[in-house]
């Protein structure tokens, strides 16, 4: 399954695009319902962008879009200078995208260590596994333990921690904070940070501003299937305010 | 001579060794099931009939390719469950996104066909298909005696479960599909190519299904119709032990191919019922089945 070497050539500089995700006039349906209406937005290398917007404006159909794992869509989403929309499913998590779904998606059948190791290698240059230890001493300690006996936080680094592996560049990640104890926020925030020194890509779905904020450099604020602004994180203090009262927080 | 409540050892023990054979045949065929339910979510309808084709493909491959019995063990698995992969990329996959009673339709209706289509040529009487030479004969144990084809079919069978166990609990592609049965898409987003894991799947299962029919060409007539009346008390079997365990679907096979043998015992007259008395009952006391998880 290791499919690194077919993508070596995309990692030579002079084909480094500045860009990593490019979102344009993306519509989206499940069935009858058309969910995304036209979302364009982009992300450059090593950018963690956020997708803000109240509950139903689309923005973990979004992600679950560029995965495609919506039932129809149209529009454009080059991943790394490569059109995938016509990508089959599984094509599209080898250009090197780790997702991390929102109800995380931890298997029961599988103990800490199998969930662990389960998706497979799709680029070079992953974390080892002593790293992703290091990184995340609980869940060493667990490693024995069915997926699904860990604590709420515990699955989050999980499933945020199985991406790591893979060799993946561009993270897709949707509501990793939702639900948890201040102190697995914050330790996830830190994560983040390390993250994004390595260099990752990360577009974060997030409900939680005050835990994205400091982290992006960008925010794309979501509403009714599209991106209704672009706010930068030197724009953000003064336009903290109008972004409250949009978010309805 | 020594008696077990009230029946001679060597009665009771000959029909405790029948009891594991039938078992055995438990075990392979509703693992099988159990294995192409978990991903596929479509009950196999089809499972005796590919179990009556790899018993007609050893008793054809002998007659007409001269394949031996030992050949045919592997090779008849690997036809027969390549056959399976087919059916599956097909017929199956077209129907997949449906609900999953027209999987277990088509199925049923490719089961007839199947059947039909070989008592056209063969009719249902039944053939003869020669035990290997090694294997003939039995052994005395002194309280009992035990054909020896009847002791090899009992350990090939288990084998053969462990080894499916072993593939599915131990083995990273096991990972894959234990993981793919909880939820295939996200394996997709994964970059695991879940319609190739699916065929495959399928495929195994079919093979299994395609063994046991070898396994049982020398025991039982070779005929059409020897998948159909097995299936039925092999569907009990699942229901009983439950979808959710590979090892359940073992343990139960044999257990209830043990049941079955000392009823023949104590009881002849309920043993072709026996296994659905059990049914029922466990349907009363823990409808997921004895190792299948609740809903």
């Amino acid at each position: 399954m290791n499919t690194a070497e077919a993508f070596d050539n995309q990692d030579a500089p002079e084909n480094q695009t500045l860009e990593m995700l490019r979102v344009q006039d993306l519509h989206a349906f499940y069935g009858e319902s058309h969910i995304l209406h036209g979302v364009n937005f982009d992300v450059k290398r090593g950018e963690l962008v956020t997708l803000l917007g109240r509950n139903g404006a689309g923005r973990s159909t979004t992600l679950k879009a560029i995965m495609n794992m919506v039932g129809r869509r149209t529009g454009s989403i080059i991943i790394n200078g490569n059109e995938t929309l016509r990508m089959k499913p599984h094509h599209i998590p080898r250009l090197g995208i780790g997702y991390c779904p929102e109800e995380r998606g931890i298997f029961a059948s599988l103990d800490v260590h199998e969930n662990l190791l389960l998706p497979p290698t799709v680029r070079s240059g992953g974390m080892s596994l002593d790293e992703i230890y290091s990184m995340f001493p609980n869940l060493y300690e667990r490693r024995n333990s069915p997926g699904t006996r860990l604590s709420g936080g515990e699955q989050q680094m999980l499933a945020m921690a199985r991406i790591l592996r893979t060799g993946a560049r561009l993270l897709l990640l949707d509501e990793i904070t939702e639900g948890l104890a201040p102190v697995i926020v914050q330790k996830l925030g830190e994560v983040l940070v390390q993250l994004k020194e390595r260099g990752m890509t990360i577009v974060l779905v997030e409900q939680n501003f005050r835990f994205a904020a400091p982290l992006a450099d960008r925010h794309f604020v979501m509403d009714h299937g599209q991106i209704v602004e672009e706010i930068t994180a030197a724009q953000l203090p003064s336009r903290r305010e109008h972004l409250n009262s949009m978010l309805g927080v | 001579m020594t008696m077990i409540f009230g029946v001679p050892m060597a009665v009771f023990m000959g029909q405790l060794t029948l009891g594991l054979v039938n078992g055995a045949f438990y075990a392979l065929l509703s693992l099988g099931l159990a294995v192409i339910f978990g991903l596929l979510k479509i009950v196999n309808f089809a499972h005796g009939a590919q179990y009556m084709l790899g018993a007609f493909a050893a008793l054809l491959g002998f007659r007409y390719l001269g394949i031996n019995y030992w050949l045919a063990l592997i090779l008849v698995p690997l036809v027969v469950g390549g056959f399976g992969m087919l059916m599956e990329r097909f017929l199956l996959r077209r129907i997949a996104h449906l609900d999953h009673l027209y999987g277990l339709l088509l199925t049923f209706g490719l089961a007839l066909i199947f059947e039909g289509t070989l008592i056209n040529f063969f009719g249902v009487s039944g053939a003869r298909y020669a035990t290997p030479e090694i294997l003939q004969g039995g052994l005395n144990l002194g309280f009992m005696f035990l054909p020896t084809y009847r002791a090899w079919v009992l350990v090939a069978a288990l084998a053969m479960c462990l080894f499916t166990w072993f593939m599915i609990e131990r083995t990273r592609l096991g990972a894959y599909l234990r993981a793919g049965t909880e939820n295939s898409q996200l394996m997709q987003a994964f970059g695991v190519n879940v319609p190739l894991l699916i065929t495959l799947t399928y495929g195994f299962g079919v093979g299994l299904a395609a063994f046991a029919g070898v396994l049982a060409a020398p025991l039982y007539p070779v005929s059409p119709t020897m998948g159909s009346s097995l299936l039925i008390v092999v569907f009990a079997v699942v229901v009983i032990g439950g979808m959710g365990s590979i090892l359940g679907a073992i343990l139960t096979g044999l257990g209830m191919g043990i049941i079955e043998g000392l009823t023949k015992v104590y009881y002849p007259e309920a043993s072709n019922t026996v296994i659905f008395l059990v049914m029922i009952l466990v349907l009363m006391l823990r409808p997921a089945g004895l190792f299948g998880k609740e809903a």
